[in-house]
């Protein structure tokens, strides 16, 4: 198991060697120490690696994630499992702006809270925030779904398309073609896979969300709106 | 781009630390900002005193402007610091030392003044810019610093940050506004002036007017809200403490951290990463369009 201290090998080091491995590769276990905010830790993996990062990290950390499970014990900065296409990152502390951002697939989880633009243009990822999100979360989200246990601040879900967000707590305002929909069987079905995946499973009554998604009305262009432009 | 640090000091047994601690932000945020650097440090002051921190052309000619400073005004001090000098001179003579300086070395700028704060910037690399003006040294309860990637006017000492918006108060900005020109053109009806094209320099003649028509730094950031327009941080010093205030967008980098020690700022947080304490710290995110204000 290689153990890699960031305050000693240079990140440049750790991130090609991480890069090098072959998907069968039997050193499938790494830990990273003293990451002290770092940027672009442990990005562009693409093997079925368990990455543990001991302490907060910087921007895009596990960036373009494919197959590896990433734990990150502390903070993430900007753009946390950015462009993430499939695999599990999990953050122990709190996420900045912009988490799981573009994310095409795999799981997200966060601990604390994430800021502003969780999930802005999701395209399929799936995203757990069990504190609150930041303003204009989820803004033109595709696809995927986002679980807030917390609240949500401005503009949710503002221009969205259809990705489906569940938050249990309030939601300061929705944006521009956002509105609640009915949390059918289905969608509380859907909400427990979420959470069963994320292993949290047990903690919160599915039933306890409300869901958010698209309206439909900024598909296409509405001729009785063309005085508003 | 750009960079900001910040520590405001609780704990006093921390002050003799202000000067090294800032310094090593500073230089964390070197790749945000390598084309300038600066820094208000609000040290030791003497009630009746002011502090006027002067920058000269050249080390020798700051030295040889505050050596006629102290012919002419008996009783002034000063320290130099490279091209810049802080000079204290009684309060009631701080109208004749601009009088003095327009007349008798009108190429020396007036970096800022109050009773603690001293401002420091020049081009250049950060580590570089605090090693010239001796950072790592000063003892204080707080500092801001900035390094600067330019993009809104040229890369020139004017245009490197902290501005001083009126005695003991200074603004750093990680940003740009985009009203920048029609506000200095109101302004200049107002009577402000402007030195340079930076719209920094705008944002603290702003905050400047604002106060001299009577309304308190927290207050003028409240109106800057409807006022200027474009994505900034400011954080903003004043004689007994910082402010910090992020558009309503809040795209511009921000996090936080408290201890009992110490409140600190930094644009990222790598530039917390070496704080004391900082692995039990509170760290957040600071609110958009919220203003957040220390003080002791």
């Amino acid at each position: 198991m290689p153990e890699i201290d960031l305050g000693v090998t240079p990140l440049r080091e750790l991130n090609g060697a991480l890069h090098k491995l072959p998907k069968d590769t039997n050193e499938t276990h790494w830990v990273i120490d003293n990451p002290a905010g770092g940027h672009a830790i442990a990005a562009g993996l693409d093997a079925p690696l368990t990455v543990e990062v001991n302490g907060p990290v910087g921007y895009y950390c596990a960036g373009m994630n494919k197959l590896a499970t990433v734990q990150i014990r502390g903070s993430a900065g900007v753009g946390v499992a950015e462009n993430m296409m499939s695999g599990f990152v999990h953050v122990s502390g709190d996420a900045s702006q912009a988490a799981g951002a573009t994310g095409r697939g795999g799981l997200l989880r966060i601990d604390g809270n994430a800021s502003s633009r969780c999930g802005i243009s999701m395209k399929g990822i799936d995203i757990v925030v069990k504190g609150s999100v930041g303003h204009m979360s989820a803004f033109m989200a595709q696809a995927g779904n986002l679980v807030v246990f917390g609240d949500a601040g401005d503009a949710l879900g503002d221009s969205i398309y259809e990705a489906r967000l569940f938050v249990r707590g309030g939601v300061k305002s929705l944006g521009a073609d956002c509105i609640e929909k009915e949390m059918r069987d289905e969608h509380k079905a859907a909400v427990h896979d979420i959470l069963t995946r994320a292993g949290i499973n047990g903690q919160i009554d599915p039933s306890e969300f409300k869901r958010y998604g698209s309206a439909r009305k900024l598909y296409n262009f509405n001729v009785d709106h063309a005085g508003d432009y | 781009m750009c960079g900001i640090v910040g520590l405001f000091i609780k704990d006093p047994a921390l002050e003799p630390e202000l000067g090294r601690l800032t310094a090593g932000m500073l230089e964390k945020m070197t790749e945000r900002g390598p084309d300038s650097a600066g820094f208000a440090v609000y040290g030791a002051g003497v009630a009746g005193q002011t502090k006027v921190t002067l920058r000269g052309a050249s080390a020798e000619a700051i030295e040889e402007t505050v050596a006629d400073i102290k012919k002419a005004f008996s009783g002034a001090e000063a320290a130099l610091h490279d091209n810049h000098a802080v000079v204290s001179v009684p309060t009631e003579d701080t109208a004749r030392l601009d009088a003095w300086l327009d007349e008798e070395s009108p190429d020396t700028e007036v970096v800022g003044r109050g009773t603690r704060m001293e401002i420091f910037k020049e081009v250049g690399l950060p580590a570089d810019v605090a090693a010239r003006f001796g950072l790592s040294t000063m003892s204080g309860t707080h500092a801001i610093g900035h390094t600067r990637m330019a993009t809104e006017s040229a890369v020139t000492t004017d245009g490197a940050h902290p501005y001083s918006t009126g005695k003991d108060q200074c603004l750093v900005h990680n940003g740009s506004l985009s009203n920048h020109n029609n506000l200095r053109r109101s302004l200049r009806r107002e009577g402000m002036t402007f030195e340079t094209q930076n719209d920094t320099e705008v944002a603290a003649g702003y905050l400047t007017w604002r106060m001299q028509e009577g309304l308190s730094l927290g207050d003028a950031l409240e109106v800057g809200l409807e006022d200027l327009d474009g994505f900034y941080t400011f954080v903003v010093g004043t004689e007994n403490g910082f402010g910090v205030l992020r558009d309503g967008i809040a795209c511009k980098p921000a996090v936080m951290a408290e201890t009992d020690q110490y409140v600190a700022f930094g644009s990222e947080y790598r530039v917390l990463a070496d704080l004391p304490g900082i692995g039990q710290a509170h760290v957040w995110e600071p609110e958009p369009a919220t203003v957040y204000f220390w003080e002791r």
